[in-house]
């Protein structure tokens, strides 16, 4: 086991120049997410059209893994219908569950995280900002999610 | 130094076995939990493989012999916090455990609604969400003593915040966070006073610099065995006899009682009032075991190592680039626990760089969640010492810290 199994090259990149970061001009939909046991938070601004991902941006504050990790998945669903989008983070928990995940390797550079299972204590960190996007989803299930719609 | 850091090493086992890599262990998490010397584990082990029995209970030797070393226990911790009587040391499994039980037993039975409680802002969780427990049963109302600019409980302000509904000033000793050392015998004389009782959470305090009760004249003292050598699941709560005679129970069950009818029962004599069940016996005499130990190095030489410790880590860490270190920046009035922040890392990217260098160190927000706010911070790392730790590991720590920098920044292409 060693350092880079954890600090791939490419999460490291992520990590330094986050893709998507900031609060974009229009979104549809903002959800927030929050690892109340490292403090990390972040919000995740989703805009969709005929349901359909067009655009997502997130930002906030969180360790190298969880700001990598949502910087990945901005990148591996946009322009994905929101049945795709169901998909992939199965396919990504599944993945970060210390499972084989082929599909994972489409999705931007999510593969690099296969890497954090190794490091049960960081795998919440991995997970924050694809699980924070599964509530939004997950609500088409008949459940209320914490969200709040914008209405520009 | 002070002590023979090396010598008192070679008592703990942990370190003679490596974590991974063959790497020696650099354990600085001791204000979460401490390792244990032989001579604890030895005595639990001893205990169960031949003095095993009930206590208080059975006809038997076993168990009269498990009875004498379990009393026997209670006999030490007694003589080591100076208390007038064993009469007044209550198990708990723990500081947790045993701030709940004040909780209950005084809270319910001596504040009602709109009644007051002082604390500091610093309070670890396990003795500010008892409170507030009891603020959500009762009503009762927290009161918070604010900081002095050096990161300590400003006791003139404490003070003035004592109303005619203050009912108890509920503080740490030390903070977990911050290393900060309570003036708890200033705190105290101000609080009786006006004739108001006095709970010290001692979980850090206790371990690093031991406890006089004829100085500190407290209503109750809270402590945990495993953040001093001792197991875990075994913990310690002072109650003055006054106290203890005048307060309700707290569990009810076996051996807390004397007689028990159908509808009514009676308590039984102090301390065991307040110990329903059977207790954690091993680990009392674990405990004990933990507390001749420490006696034996001598807490004047256990004091010496930790101020040598703090002054040496606030001269490095402090003048480390980019490095932001909570709490005092100087040695008085406090202990070698050190929570910092290292040129924008996240704490838990810290935490995990460190260990693969086999560097245990905590990070998170420490269960002091509203601390971290007034700090401004998310969370931080920390850095906490023992007498089994070295100067050395200091340097360590540092260097192994710009290491984890260098490789956040330059791994990228």
């Amino acid at each position: 086991m060693q350092l880079d199994d954890l600090y791939r090259e490419v999460i490291v990149d992520h990590y330094n120049h986050p893709r998507n970061y900031g609060k974009p001009e229009k979104w549809d939909i903002v959800v927030e997410g929050k690892n109340p046991v490292c403090g990390d938070e972040i919000k995740i601004y989703l805009a969709v059209k005929d349901d359909v991902v067009s655009d997502v941006h997130f930002e906030g504050q969180g360790c190298s893994i969880s700001i990598a990790s949502a910087s990945v998945m901005t990148e591996a669903l946009r322009g994905k219908s929101l049945l795709e989008v169901k998909t992939i983070l199965a396919d990504f928990n599944q993945m970060l569950r210390g499972e084989a995940c082929e599909r994972c390797e489409n999705y931007s550079d999510a593969i690099a995280f296969q890497g954090v299972t190794k490091f049960p204590v960081r795998v919440k960190c991995a997970l924050l900002a694809w699980k924070t996007v599964e509530e939004v989803v997950n609500s088409e299930d008949g459940e209320t999610p914490p969200t709040e719609v914008n209405l520009e | 130094m002070s002590i023979d850091v090396k010598k008192i090493k070679a008592d703990f086992p942990i370190f003679a076995n490596t974590i991974r890599d063959g790497k020696p262990l650099v354990y600085l998490d001791s204000a979460a939990t401490s390792h244990k010397p032989k001579a604890v584990i030895e005595a639990e082990c001893e205990f169960y493989a031949r003095e095993y029995g009930t206590v208080r209970r059975g006809i038997y030797e076993l168990s009269a012999r498990a009875t004498e070393r379990y009393e026997g226990a209670r006999q030490t911790i007694a003589d080591f916090i100076r208390a007038k009587s064993s009469a007044e040391i209550i198990f708990t499994r723990g500081t947790t455990d045993s701030i709940n039980l004040i909780t209950r037993c005084f809270g319910e039975s001596q504040m009602k609604a709109g009644d007051e409680i002082i604390l500091s802002r610093f309070e670890h969780h396990s003795n500010l969400v008892p409170w507030l427990m009891l603020a959500q049963r009762i009503g009762v109302k927290l009161v918070y003593a604010d900081f002095t600019p050096e990161w300590n409980i400003d006791t003139a302000d404490l003070e003035q915040k004592i109303t005619e509904r203050t009912k108890l000033i509920a503080v740490s000793g030390m903070s977990n966070v911050l290393g900060c050392v309570t003036d708890a015998e200033t705190i105290t004389e101000i609080a009786h006073a006006r004739g108001i009782p006095v709970l010290i959470d001692g979980a850090q305090l206790v371990p690093h610099f031991g406890f006089d009760l004829s100085k500190v004249k407290c209503d109750f003292l809270a402590f945990s065995g495993h953040k001093m050598l001792g197991p875990a699941g075994i913990g310690v709560l002072y109650m003055k006899k006054q106290w203890g005679e005048q307060l309700p129970p707290y569990l009810g069950g076996g051996d807390m009682i004397e007689y028990v009818h159908y509808d009514s029962f009676t308590t039984n004599d102090l301390p065991w009032k307040f110990e329903a069940g059977t207790p954690n016996m091993a680990g009392a005499i674990g405990l004990g075991a933990a507390v001749e130990y420490l006696n034996r190095i001598g807490w004047d030489k256990l004091i010496d190592h930790e101020n040598e410790i703090t002054e040496y880590a606030l001269e490095r860490m402090l003048s480390t680039d980019g490095m932001t270190l909570y709490g005092p920046q100087t040695p008085e009035r406090r202990g070698a626990v050190f929570a910092f922040n290292y040129k924008g890392i996240h704490s838990h990217d810290v935490g995990s760089m460190l260990d693969f260098a086999n560097i245990a160190i905590r990070a998170g927000h420490h269960c002091a969640q509203p601390l971290m706010e007034t700090l401004g911070v998310n969370s931080t790392a920390r850095a906490s010492f023992f007498l089994y730790n070295e100067k050395e590991e200091i340097d360590i720590l540092l260097e192994h810290l710009k290491a984890s920098e260098r490789f956040l920044t330059d791994a990228v292409g």
